[in-house]
């Protein structure tokens, strides 16, 4: 790809917190309009997460006063959450999702190592092979074909189809490759020569050298099956099996009776249970996030640059 | 240049020690062998030191073949009268059919330009922001200032479609947080999220938070990889900041807007499905309907298989050309597109 792109040496991503002689200092407009567009931003991101966490925790009484919304509850308390924890809806789907993502993250780390050091070593097939492969996956095969292979297998209303769909993806394979691609060809010769065959070459030398990139493209595939909800609204019906996601799309972002789908009697108002749903599918993943946020960027240009 | 051809048969030498040591008996005589070429073996020698390679991908190419490549076959029933208890094999074929109704169907033909008006309305404004983002950012001194936006900026990406939906519900729904304010202070609440007309402007404002932020990471790279020794020559030769950056920071950064751009074009039919289904109640199929939610509305929904068929393998196809036109556009301008020409 282009790779003429990063052929010079990047420039320390951390700056050097003097400025270069020859930079301009700039003039009081230009350092007010940036200020400006970068607290609107960031306040646009943060203020619905505040919104949202803090309505969750306000007790009725403020929450009567305010309207609707706050944002900053003046006397938190947990009563939305011990209430939709009662039910039993939100605690299978988040069993449910739980499971999906566990299950499906073991699985498409097995998928993308193996295929990705199988084809990052010179085998049968050359590169122009792989790239053919790879460009053909920039197309998708359409809806209704997936939709009915999925049926013909027999998937339809099971856990598996939320599953088995997501197990390979081609922008973390890619990413996976170029990193084996990366270790250096003596090792593996040597351990070779050790009498070591491929497998044990992989367990043994190249998964322990490549720990960082298994945990990110690990924790990404992890928030790819904890986040999608499409799979689930095409293929599930019964309720029973309804993934964090879907729940959330049919009684907040639909909001069609809340309490009564999940099978409570509501004390505290429909708003902060509303709420106290949205936080518990969020709260995985700003517990990845710091992790996530570590690693990702040079994943991304990685694979990015070398696909 | 000479020590790194001369080093690339190395590999496959060294690989053959373990296996039989007839392996290139059969292929490649001394004759043959050219210098920088891997000497060649029998293809089934080659199986045979592979074997286990191959094995490894089986897992791989099982998938492939079972979600990626028979359903990519199972676009045939687009060409039938499709009928579950028939299957693919007995159903009836009826040649172009399904799309002459397609095309003769005017509620394809709205989805069909409605993807196509709100595919440009992306375009056009999605596609600056992060740039912007990103030479704002890369401007800043602060490393500190920068780590904290970046950390805020790079969130939303990671958050479901169904939890961007919600929060935005919540800010500015008929009973969202913003029009609760604007009624206490006694004026009309403003529909953002229900009304058709400005659809368009707020599907791009939910991409833009959910998204742009993370757009900034891949200009951010290219950024940081100018030579910053350009900046200072060009400042010592009297260029004010917005000659630096139209003849050195745009120059730069051609390669990275050119592959976006690509990408971004193949992708645009798509336009954003999941933020439809979520939102196609609210503002009703008018303004909401697209090709691929016509495709789930028709064919799942309504069981048209084959006319819901036909409309996804017509978008597919589109995509395709598109595809293929912008990185042949690409090379005409002289940059690599997703692929360089030449394989190396």
């Amino acid at each position: 790809m282009a790779t003429t792109l990063f052929t010079k040496k990047p420039r320390e991503l951390s700056y050097n917190p003097k400025r270069p002689v020859w930079k301009e200092k700039p003039s009081a407009l230009y350092q007010t309009v940036k200020a400006v567009v970068l607290i609107v931003f960031s306040l646009s991101i943060l203020t619905p997460i505040l919104l949202v966490v803090s309505t969750s925790l306000a007790d009725t009484e403020q929450l009567v006063k305010a309207g609707g919304f706050v944002l900053w509850p003046e006397r938190p308390t947990l009563e939305a959450y011990v209430t939709i924890f009662k039910g039993p809806m939100v605690l299978q789907s988040l069993g449910v999702s739980m499971l999906v993502t566990a299950v499906g993250t073991i699985l498409a780390l097995f998928v993308t190592i193996t295929m990705a050091y199988a084809t990052s070593r010179t085998v049968l097939f050359g590169r122009p092979v792989i790239l053919a492969v790879l460009f053909t996956l920039l197309f998708a095969p359409g809806l209704i074909p997936s939709f009915l292979m999925i049926r013909q297998l027999g998937l339809l209303d099971s856990l598996w189809s939320l599953i088995l769909p997501g197990i390979f993806g081609a922008f973390n394979f890619v990413v996976m490759r170029s990193f084996f691609m990366n270790i250096p060809g003596e090792l593996i010769e040597s351990a070779r020569i050790d009498g070591a065959n491929d497998w044990q070459i992989l367990w043994r030398i190249v998964m322990p050298l490549s720990k960082a990139v298994i945990a990110v493209v690990g924790l990404f595939y992890a928030v790819g099956f904890w986040n999608s909800f499409f799979n689930a609204l095409l293929y599930i019906n019964d309720h029973s099996k309804w993934p964090i996601q879907l729940l959330l799309r049919n009684f907040v972002v639909q909001g069609s009776g809340a309490a009564d789908q999940l099978g409570i009697t509501t004390t505290p108002p429909p708003q902060s249970i509303q709420m106290a749903v949205v936080v518990v599918a969020l709260v995985p993943i700003l517990m990845v996030y710091p992790f996530l946020q570590k690693h990702f960027a040079k994943g991304v240009i990685t694979g990015a640059v070398k696909g | 240049m000479n020590s790194t051809t001369e080093q690339a048969p190395a590999l496959p030498e060294a690989r053959r020690v373990p296996g039989p040591p007839g392996g290139n008996a059969a292929g490649s005589g001394p004759k043959k062998r050219k210098r920088n070429k891997v000497p060649q073996q029998s293809f089934r020698s080659r199986l045979r030191r592979d074997k286990q390679m191959l094995l490894m991908m089986l897992p791989g190419v099982a998938f492939l073949l079972l979600f990626f490549y028979i359903p990519i076959l199972g676009n045939v029933i687009a060409f039938q009268d499709y009928q579950p208890y028939l299957g693919i094999g007995d159903s009836l074929w009826v040649g172009w059919q399904n799309f002459v109704d397609l095309f003769g169907n005017p509620d394809f033909i709205h989805a069909f330009w409605n993807t196509l008006y709100l595919a440009a309305w992306q375009l056009v404004f999605l596609f600056p922001v992060p740039l912007v983002l990103a030479l704002i950012v890369d401007s800043l001194i602060s490393t500190r200032v920068r780590r904290i936006f970046q950390s805020i900026a790079y969130l939303p990406h990671f958050l479901s479609w169904v939890l961007v939906i919600a929060f935005f519900q919540q800010m500015l729904g008929g009973a969202g947080f913003v029009n609760n304010l604007l009624r206490d202070w006694g004026m009309d609440p403003i529909p953002f999220m229900t009304n058709p007309e400005t659809f368009p402007v707020m599907v791009v404002v939910q991409m833009i938070w959910k998204d742009a932020g993370w757009a900034m990471i891949i200009f951010l790279a290219a950024l940081a990889s100018i030579d910053a020794s350009l900046y200072e020559a060009a400042a010592a030769d009297g260029a004010g900041r917005w000659r630096r950056m139209w003849h050195i920071t745009l120059p730069g950064l051609r390669p990275v807007i050119v592959l976006l751009l690509i990408l971004r074009i193949g992708d645009i039919l798509s336009v954003g499905f999941e933020q439809f289904i979520l939102q196609r109640d609210a503002v009703g199929a008018g303004a909401a309907e697209v090709l691929d939610t016509f495709t789930y509305y028709t064919g799942v929904v309504g069981g048209g298989w084959s006319s819901g068929a036909a409309a996804g393998l017509a978008k597919g196809v589109v995509s395709a050309l598109l595809i293929y036109g912008a990185n042949k556009l690409a090379h005409r301008f002289g940059e690599d597109g997703i692929f360089a020409k030449q394989v190396r």
